[in-house]
């Protein structure tokens, strides 16, 4: 099976002094669901951003999609990230833009059609119960519905890596329930990688998944 | 809503800098025009013992654009009632030559006594009369002129200065997130910047109209034309073509620059 994400060695730091991740190795593979966990402050988010090449290794090499980000160059970041969909614990919703055309974000940088943008967008708004509210600004909508629109946003170019940090921390239930289903849904269905930062592992889970602990820097694989 | 919230604070802004700015070429405009009415009405006048060619005269200094000679026909003609016609001949013939030399600007009192000296050195020349006290004041007036048009123009960029830094501030707080989001899925530079230079160029002309149209209506109803016209100035408030090229320029360099600093100094969140 292909990996996706591959560490060897991989050391990451905000700064030389202060070693947050040390020497990692580890391997998500085409397909896999992933969860990563960890104490708060352990690096759990920072292994993730480092996935999306927001931080680059210290130390050691990190290769996601085949693309090696120690070096990358901007061009090359750029398509790699035109191939993952990311789910922030904050959302990341552009404030100025109404839900669809925040649904339509990465549609636009992958250059679709106006028409198959539009007709995806009405899809994935659909799928996250939300087609109702495309006129909206995010400000408008709950934290629950804000959520939604960022993973209906982070599928909506079909990416073959999903990364979610805390997807669930701030929601209820009802809008918890849902993510949980649309990450799965990927998984199974689009058979796009799916990586989540998590504190808490949902019990009802209905896929196989790989499970990473992080502690004192060290990433583990629990079996 | 929004989005007018939003245009409206980069137009005001490139309004107020191409208004202030199109005022100072006002001012400018009129202190030249003041000053070229000035040198249109001012000459130094020379006495000569001998007939002199105007050429030669020129050629006494790069300043001296022409040199006309006076005629002393209307002085002798009034003279004719009071004097007999063989005094007059005899006067004809002693009378010295006078001649008001047109200079290419209106000079500093120091360049005044520039030419005046180098006049002196020809001896054909007996007498220069160059209306020293009254050139002085008109050209201390002038002086002030230009120094509170120099104030206005450094008002203005020190305006201008604070205006941008603001500007930029606020579209640096409003696009940066935008900026952030568009990068962590993959937008090439370009792409993430569009929006930015599109809100910039629309904001620029439609600052630009603006200014026109407001200009172009003082320059309809010739407001404060009559005031410089009792100092002896006319000038055109707005040329259309001129002046409205010039704001459109003005305000698109500012808001491109401004947007181009946004981008430079645009640092993905980590």
């Amino acid at each position: 099976m292909d990996k996706v994400i591959l560490a060897e060695e991989l050391s990451l730091a905000y700064n030389s002094e202060e070693t947050i991740i040390s020497k990692a190795n580890f391997a998500v593979s085409s397909g896999d669901f992933v969860f990563i966990t960890g104490a708060s402050g352990s690096g759990k988010s920072t292994l993730l951003r480092s996935f999306y090449g927001a931080l680059r290794p210290e130390n050691g090499s990190l290769i996601v999609g085949g693309v090696e980000v120690n070096n990358i160059s901007s061009s090359k970041l750029n398509f790699l990230r035109r191939h993952i969909g990311i789910v922030f614990q904050d959302y990341k919703l552009v404030k100025d833009w109404n839900i669809g055309k925040n649904v339509a974000l990465p549609l636009i940088i992958n250059g679709y059609a106006k028409d198959v943008s539009d007709i995806q967008v009405d899809k994935l708004l659909n799928h996250v119960k939300l087609s109702h509210k495309i006129e909206k600004y995010p400000q408008e909508l709950s934290g629950g519905e804000q959520q939604r629109v960022a993973m209906a946003r982070a599928l909506a170019h079909n990416p073959i890596l999903i990364l979610a940090d805390e997807p669930t921390g701030n929601l209820d239930d009802y809008s918890s329930r849902l993510i949980w289903n649309l990450l799965e849904g990927a998984n199974t269905q689009l058979k796009a990688t799916v990586v989540i930062v998590t504190h808490h592992i949902p019990e009802d889970l209905a896929v196989e998944y790989k499970h990473f602990n992080i502690e004192g820097g060290t990433v583990y694989e629990i079996n | 809503m929004r989005s007018i919230k939003n245009h409206l604070s980069l137009i005001i802004a490139l309004f107020s800098i191409v208004f202030t700015m199109q005022i100072y070429i006002v001012i400018d405009r009129t202190v030249v025009a003041y000053e070229n009415d000035l040198n249109n009405n001012y000459s130094v006048v020379v006495v000569t013992k001998k007939k002199m060619e105007p050429k030669t005269l020129v050629s006494l200094s790069p300043t001296i654009t022409s040199a006309k000679e006076i005629s002393t026909k209307e002085v002798l003609t009034n003279l004719q009632s009071q004097m007999k016609q063989r005094h007059i001949d005899l006067l004809k013939l002693s009378l010295p030559h006078f001649y008001a030399l047109h200079l290419n600007h209106y000079p500093t009192p120091s360049e005044l006594q520039t030419l005046r000296k180098r006049l002196e050195r020809n001896a054909e020349i007996t007498r220069i009369e160059d209306f020293a006290k009254s050139h002085d004041t008109i050209y201390t007036l002038l002086l002030l002129y230009k120094s509170i048009s120099m104030l206005f123009a450094i008002g203005i960029f020190a305006v201008t200065s604070l205006l941008i830094i603001k500007e930029m501030r606020i579209w640096q707080f409003q696009h940066n997130e935008r900026m952030s989001i568009m990068a962590m899925f993959g937008a090439p530079v370009w792409m993430r910047s569009a929006v930015l230079f599109r809100l910039a160029i629309v904001d620029a002309i439609i600052a630009s109209l603006l200014a026109i149209a407001t200009f172009s209506y003082a320059d309809f109803t010739k407001v404060g034309s009559e005031q410089l016209r009792s100092i002896g100035v006319e000038v055109q408030i707005f040329e259309l073509v001129n002046d409205g090229m010039l704001i459109v320029a003005l305000a698109l360099s500012l808001s491109i620059i401004l947007a181009t600093l946004i981008v430079i100094g645009h640092k993905e969140e980590v």
